[in-house]
């Protein structure tokens, strides 16, 4: 299952400045794993120590905020898009 | 043809100090979560955790007599602010300094002791925004970011357009493609671009967070200079503070979207006290919302110290964050002062505008409506002490959401031109 992934500006040390990656995953915990497989240290940067995602970090898969959805266990279609956007912004 | 931001003048000294960035006494940005700095730049948040930056400061001794001399907009405050000293001399929309009404009609009528509005419908766009859009102008200039712009409910819209079009630049403002016409055709009105996105303003927010990423040089006003911005709010605590005679009030009642306003009124009304300004006395800080869009008082209520995001149905459109960014340190505050975050619904809200508009001759917007609502709502339900000097916040003009009222409103009769059908209805 090959998602897209969006990365924004503060991870992209560890895309090597990429600002878009692929990574694999039926969930978007799975996607989390393979994307730390092939960029060590990202995942730890997105979802805290008791493996919730982190407080000021938004998901999108597609349009939709997976807070909304199943957060972690969010089920990905292939070619799917997910993006890791900072949460602190607007008002 | 568009002009940069960092192509206005700024003023040197005569003995011909360097034009290098200034930001006032701001000594850097710190994370509000795991207190890590940054230096002053344009980020928003923390490299290390994600969290909200903030201004910190190094402040020098600052005394009233200073402050007082100053212009009467928020430039006299200019020593709380990252701003550059000569602040006041570069062409901007010089908001704030606003009234600060004793509402003792509305207080009656509530059964509070003593009361007052403060009305930030006076500023030059006619909402609150012109105060923070013009810190994050200031240091959009300083940074050297070419493009003024925004996600924004509308106010926002207003002040980020106006503001460019006074200081000659170029602006791109975002909104929700369902905002009020009026909101629409007060920010068009100043040139610019305007974006209408077809969503709600959480996706709009969404997509200039993405656009602030990508983009070199946009200022982005409540995202990637959002902590210069947020600065702006505490001029509303300072002024509140310096209109009741330098001192604080005990209790205030805030409207809450993304929460930045409330916390850096708290933010404000603290720093007053630790630099001598005022005396430190306690104050309680209350939180108002809509019903259709009322995370934080959701939590507030259910004793939970993070926000769950909601999606926003409510005619307070001008409040209608459902993800709101600052919502956790929202419950910090109040909760640590004493106070509350509670809602009310669209009908308290339109009831919330004619009470105001009723008892004390201030039109406010919907959101005015809400914290005037929402104060009603404390009072009768115990949380809040009407025996205690209570200040509420009008934070936009009434004219800008005619819809929210337009069903309700109207003649009070319709008569034929005579003196006879006149006597028939005056009765």
């Amino acid at each position: 299952m090959s998602v897209s992934v969006r990365v924004p500006t503060i991870l992209r040390t560890y895309t090597g400045g990429e600002s878009e990656v692929s990574a694999d995953g039926g969930t978007l915990g799975e996607l989390l794993d393979s994307l730390d497989t092939s960029y060590p240290g990202i995942k730890g940067r997105i979802v805290d120590e008791q493996g919730q995602l982190r407080r000021f970090v938004n998901v999108y898969v597609g349009n939709d905020d997976v807070r909304f959805l199943d957060g972690l266990k969010t089920p990905l279609a292939d070619e799917a898009q997910v993006s890791v956007i900072p949460a602190v912004a607007g008002g | 043809m568009s002009t940069s931001l960092d192509t206005s003048p700024r003023a040197t000294d005569e003995a011909g100090a360097s034009d290098a960035p200034s930001f006032g006494h701001a000594r850097c940005l710190i994370c509000r979560a795991c207190g890590a700095e940054q230096p002053l730049g344009p980020f928003y948040a923390c490299q290390e955790c994600f969290g909200p930056l903030q201004v910190a400061y190094a402040f020098p001794k600052i005394d009233r007599s200073s402050i007082e001399a100053g212009p009467k907009n928020i430039w006299r405050y200019r020593d709380l602010l990252p701003v550059r000293p000569d602040i006041a001399s570069i062409p901007n929309m010089e908001p704030g300094y606003t009234r600060l009404i004793k509402a003792d009609n509305l207080a009656r009528e509530l059964g509070i002791r003593s009361l007052w509005v403060k009305d930030d419908s006076g500023n030059p766009t006619h909402s609150f925004k012109d105060r923070v859009v013009a810190v994050a102008l200031a240091a959009g200039r300083e940074l050297g970011l070419k493009i003024l712009a925004c996600p924004s409910t509308g106010n926002l819209a207003n002040a980020v357009a106006a503001a460019a079009a006074r200081a000659g630049i170029e602006s791109v403002v975002f909104i929700p493609d369902d905002l009020e016409r009026a909101k629409v055709l007060t920010t068009a009105v100043y040139g610019g671009r305007l974006i209408a996105v077809k969503g709600n303003y959480d996706d709009v927010n969404r997509l200039a967070s993405e656009i602030a990423g990508e983009e070199e040089g946009w200022a982005f006003v409540n995202v990637n200079v959002r902590p210069y911005y947020s600065e702006g709010s505490k001029t509303l605590g300072f002024e509140v503070a310096e209109q009741l005679g330098w001192r604080l009030p005990q209790q205030i009642v805030i409207p809450v979207a993304s929460g930045s306003q409330l916390t850096k009124v708290d933010k404000g009304l603290t720093e007053l006290g630790e630099l001598g300004l005022v005396e430190p006395t306690p104050y309680r800080i209350f939180g108002a919302q809509a019903d259709g869009c009322n995370p934080v008082a959701a939590a507030f209520r259910d004793g939970h110290d993070v926000v769950r995001p909601v999606k926003p149905d409510t005619i307070a459109k001008s409040l209608a964050i459902g993800n709101p960014a600052d919502g956790a340190y929202v419950l910090d505050t109040v909760r640590r002062t004493g106070g509350a975050v509670e809602s009310v619904s669209d009908e308290e809200i339109r009831d919330g505008i004619a009470l105001l508009a009723r008892t004390e001759g201030v039109f406010a917007e919907t959101a005015g409506g809400v914290t005037v609502a929402t104060l009603k709502k404390l009072v009768e339900t115990g949380q809040l002490d009407p025996d205690r000097e209570t200040v509420v916040f009008n934070t936009g003009d009434g004219l800008k959401t005619l819809d929210a009222i337009a069903d309700r409103l109207g003649p009070t009769a319709t008569i034929d031109p005579s003196y006879s059908a006149f006597r028939a209805v005056d009765a």
